[in-house]
């Protein structure tokens, strides 16, 4: 009891101080593969303890909602993270939400920020939720379905048993194929990366996440970087416990084993991380209007890949 | 088998008879200075000691009675049965908040005696349906259920588009009950019997079940809101006051899905495993429709009169898989899905209430309905405002409210659902899901934009500028309901539990106890498989939020500063260059509603340097009207002009047209045997 209070525990301190590094290292792998020096990879920790400092700006019109959305999307986000196993599958409170719930946690972050996002009643605000409620209603369904795959291989919705069934070994599935393509196109889409979203420009014919946080500023500001940081590094935790399971500590396991998770968990994490800035690097940010495409390829892939779980048992 | 009556059964007839009573005081009393009072405060207590013993009632054994009214020889069968009390308690728990709000609400009636009346006399409509036991008793409640209503609907008939609304629901509402008229003379013709105890005895075989089967489906879907028998639903549950909007939308479709449960699920026998599919269809289907319809309308009403098509659509999908599963044999699955969808009953019905009060609270302090002319209200009715945020994160499907719970049942219900044997339903079941998904996420967007429109922002006319919170009847209607969102959505094992008698009664198994898995938990199968804690869920949030607040104050400087927003150069923006309801839908628009509902914009932009305003007008269609409902009209309107001649013809031709049917009914008559 106490050794998984203690991992759990662990976890939660664990994601959220190695969400702003992640960060970091995509900047940094990006700015090199456009031959650029870049800033070191500690500089989002630094953005972060400069931001606190600062006093927070509010507009005249903002409402209690506007000040109370940063702690509350940065709390579901924090416990969507802290239920996603990393480097151990033992986590004590996975039974009290499954992959739905993560999924509809982060909906709820998203509700919220929407909301923030008109509160003060400018246009910039308004084109920012407008556009995310958008992104979202492809890329909620979406994620569902690649939930519905991922359950039916593993006869559960459990995050915790998804993983230790993928452990063991379930073999190559056309199914699971199909969710891990539509599992990645969501990624990008929901953590606003190249092609959906810049998380790096002001421009008001893409901006996206950027035009709904406009108005925010000092402390506020920080929480919601910091949210928008742990949910890079809770997709990228999803994808590396689902995919590239190997390396995960058993529940119950030693500290041998915990150890040799948490380096297999940090290797999963660069590599993610450099495969990332690749793929953006890569590929130019699409218009708008072209992402439900992008997305409604993930919707029907994930699916396809559930008709086929309905289908047969061993696709 | 003749029960004895119980208690229950007795004290929800009583509550009938004095909800007929108040109705007729409401015709003596409407003017006076008490009539308000008398009608609502006594309805309110009514319905609260109905829905106490109606709850009792779920869990104990059941009641019948045989008044000597109706048809001769057969009497007014009445029963209270564990699923008709589900139902009552969730008919009168509906009807004392209406009655609550209404208290206060009433105030602003400038036409009391049009309301006063059929309000109580709508809710014993409402509360007879489930307790009736035949299909004559049955019938007469529900149509008396529908005229009341209907009453109400036309009540200010003085505004634009209500006398409209009224026609085309009187007309649907004929139409369904035409069509379970129909569903209960073919069950009555197995047995001989119009009791529902003889129904039971002897179902429907063969092509009459199938027949049945659809008829319910239009009958109890049209009142429901089933699409594409929705289009009176958008028109007449707005136009009527808001408290009775609440009762239309978030009660009388339940009592519709009532209906269609007590005819699909108990009298028409054991299912065939193709019954599920046209009702998994149909709900998914209502539920993608609704949703976007919801989406593109700038009414605040309309949006949650849509909205009520997209829940009862998950109602549906729910009810199909449980008649899948329990054709198929699978107990415990079917229980399951029979579960998510009565629970989804009470949790829409306790929403969309609470949501139909907020906007009629909107409405009494700003005059509007109208999204674009509101904003900003969060600043000016701060009790209405948070009411309203619980009900649209409640029915967003956001944890850890109701809402998600009886949806995630759902979701559960589908990934139990590859065990099925029949292919149609392997191919229909995931689609069914993939939809209710993207319901789900455009619900999400679709209450954001209410609440973002409506609370948020700067106040987009004078009236909203000056808004005053609603009187204290209506702020403690709205908050009663939302403390019941937020404590089914905290503890859903003790609702799960609390259905079981009726998901034993119809479906033979229950779920495994709720209250036994530890922390409260909902285990729907077995722990390994799924489970989720909505108070722990809530837990972790709250507490990681204030430690995350507590934090960040202590390191950070507390230093806040109000300023002008960010005006990007153009200081003094009009409230108007805010994002307005049309703006906000507009990519949803241009990704779903092109094609389903043709979804058109057209934008007149004058030439630089003219003074001439800007215009843009957006269009779009329901394809129900369009292909089903105007078609149809067309081809009623030709074949009456054509019929018209023979208002116009001589004795002698009427005397041959007589004789001419004569024969020919005699020739029918012969060749028949």
């Amino acid at each position: 009891m106490m050794a998984n209070l203690l991992v759990q525990g662990t976890q939660m301190l664990l994601v959220l101080a190695l969400a702003p590094l992640l960060t970091g290292l995509v900047r940094k792998v990006k700015a090199r593969l456009t031959r650029r020096r870049g800033a070191c990879v500690f500089q989002p920790y630094r953005d972060l303890a400069r931001l606190l400092n600062k006093e927070a700006v509010l507009a005249h019109n903002a409402s209690w909602l506007f000040r109370a959305v940063p702690y509350l999307l940065f709390a579901a986000t924090w416990v969507a993270a802290a239920l996603v196993p990393t480097f151990g599958t033992g986590l004590i409170f996975s039974w009290s939400a499954d992959l739905i719930v993560i999924t509809a946690l982060l909906g709820s972050a998203r509700f919220f920020l929407a909301l923030a996002g008109m509160d003060v009643g400018t246009s910039f605000g308004g084109i920012g939720s407008s556009r995310e409620v958008m992104i979202s209603s492809l890329a909620e369904p979406a994620m569902i379905m690649i939930v519905f795959s991922l359950a039916l291989v593993a006869q559960s919705t459990q995050l915790s048993t998804i993983a230790s069934v993928m452990v063991a070994g379930v073999g190559l599935r056309v199914s699971l194929a199909l969710a891990l393509v539509a599992l990645a196109i969501v990624a990008v889409a929901e953590n606003g990366r190249i092609p959906v979203d810049n998380p790096a420009t002001h421009l008001e014919l893409t901006m996206v996440h950027e035009a709904m946080v406009l108005e925010y500023s000092g402390r506020h500001l920080a929480l919601i970087e910091l949210a928008a940081q742990l949910k890079l590094l809770l997709f990228l935790s999803l994808v590396a416990c689902v995919f590239v399971p190997w390396g995960l500590a058993p529940a119950g396991a030693g500290a041998g084993a915990l150890v040799l998770g948490m380096a297999s968990y940090g290797a999963k994490l660069a590599a993610g991380a450099v495969l990332l800035a690749m793929f953006e690097t890569s590929i130019a940010k699409m218009r708008v209007f072209r992402v439900p495409d992008f997305l409604g390829a993930a919707l029907m892939l994930g699916l396809l890949g559930t008709l086929l779980l309905f289908v047969s048992r061993m696709l | 088998m003749a029960l004895a009556p119980t208690v229950q059964l007795l004290a929800a007839l009583s509550a009938v008879a004095v909800l007929l009573v108040l109705a007729a005081g409401g015709v003596l009393l409407a003017r006076g200075p008490y009539g308000r009072t008398v009608v609502y405060g006594g309805a309110l207590v009514v319905t609260l000691l109905a829905a106490a013993s109606a709850l009792t009632a779920i869990a104990a054994p059941t009641g019948a009675l045989v008044l000597p009214l109706g048809i001769p020889w057969i009497g007014a069968n009445l029963r209270l049965d564990a699923l008709s009390a589900v139902f009552l308690f969730v008919v009168n728990l509906g009807g004392a908040a209406a009655s609550l709000y209404g208290l206060g609400y009433g105030r602003h009636d400038h036409a009391p005696e049009r309301v006063l009346p059929f309000f109580p006399a709508f809710l014993a409509g409402m509360s007879l349906v489930p307790l009736a036991a035949d299909a004559y008793t049955f019938l007469l409640a529900w149509e008396f259920m529908s005229l009341a209503s209907w009453a109400l609907v036309v009540s200010h008939d003085k505004e634009a588009g209500n006398v409209q609304a009224g026609l085309v629901y009187i007309l649907m509402a004929s139409f369904g009950t035409l069509a379970l008229m129909l569903a209960f003379g073919l069950l009555a013709a197995g047995g001989g019997g119009f009791t529902f105890e003889a129904m039971r005895a002897a179902p429907p075989t063969g092509w009459a079940e199938a027949v049945v089967l659809a008829l319910a489906m239009l009958g109890a879907g049209s009142k429901a809101g089933l699409v594409p028998l929705h289009v009176w639903l958008p028109l007449a549950h707005p136009a009527a006051p808001s408290h009775v909007s609440a009762l239309m939308s978030g009660v009388m479709t339940k009592v519709a899905v009532y209906g269609f449960i007590r005819i699909v699920f108990d009298l028409a026998g054991p299912p065939d495993w193709w019954w599920g599919i046209p009702v998994i269809v149909a709900g998914a289907i209502a539920g993608v429709v609704g949703v976007l319809q919801a989406l593109l309308q700038s009414d605040t009403k309309r949006v949650l009169a849509f909205s009520t098509i997209e829940n009862i659509g998950l109602i549906f999908v729910g009810l199909g898989l449980a008649l899948a599963f329990k054709a198929s044999g699978f107990g415990g699955a079917a229980a399951l899905a029979f579960t998510a969808a009565l629970f989804h009953v009470f949790n829409h019905a306790a929403m969309k209430s609470l949501l139909f009060f907020g906007a009629g609270a909107v409405l009494t302090a700003t005059g509007s309905r109208v999204m674009d002319r509101l904003g900003g209200l969060i600043h000016r009715m701060p009790v209405t405002s948070v009411a309203m945020l619980i009900g649209a994160a409640a029915i967003s499907a956001l944890p850890p409210l109701n809402g998600f719970a009886s949806e995630w049942l759902v979701f559960q219900a589908i990934l139990l659902s590859p065990e099925l044997p029949a292919w149609g339903l392997k191919l229909a079941v995931p689609a069914a899901g993939a939809l209710l998904a993207l319901a789900a996420a455009l619900a999400a967007a679709c209450f954001v934009r209410l609440y973002g429109i409506v609370f948020l922002g700067r106040a987009r006319s004078d009236e909203a500028a000056n808004a005053h919170e609603v009187d204290a009847f209506s702020r403690a209607a709205m908050l009663a309901l939302a403390a019941i969102c937020v404590l089914a959505g905290l503890f859903p094992g003790l609702v799960i539990d609390a259905l079981q008698p009726a998901v034993t009664a119809l479906v033979g198994v229950r779920m495994p106890a709720q209250s036994e898995v530890a922390w409260l938990s909902i285990v729907p199968v077995a722990e390994s498989r799924s489970s989720y804690n909505g108070l722990l869920v809530f837990l972790f949030i709250a507490s990681s939020a204030l430690l995350s607040a507590f934090v960040i104050h202590r390191l950070a400087t507390g230093a806040v500063r109000r300023a002008p927003p960010w005006d990007c150069g153009f200081p003094n923006a009009d409230p108007v260059t805010q994002y307005s309801a049309g703006s906000f839908a507009q990519p949803i628009r241009r990704v779903f509603a092109r094609s389903l509902f043709a979804a058109r914009e057209r934008v007149e932009m004058p030439p630089p340097g003219s003074l001439a305003p800007a215009r843009i007008e957006i269009t779009a269609r329901d394809p129900a009207w369009a292909f089903l409902f105007l078609p149809l009209a067309g081809l009623v309107e030709r074949i009456a002009t054509r019929a018209n001649r023979l208002q116009y013809l001589t004795i002698r031709q009427y005397l041959a047209l007589v004789f001419g049917a004569l024969v020919l009914l005699l020739l029918v008559l012969a060749l028949w045997t």
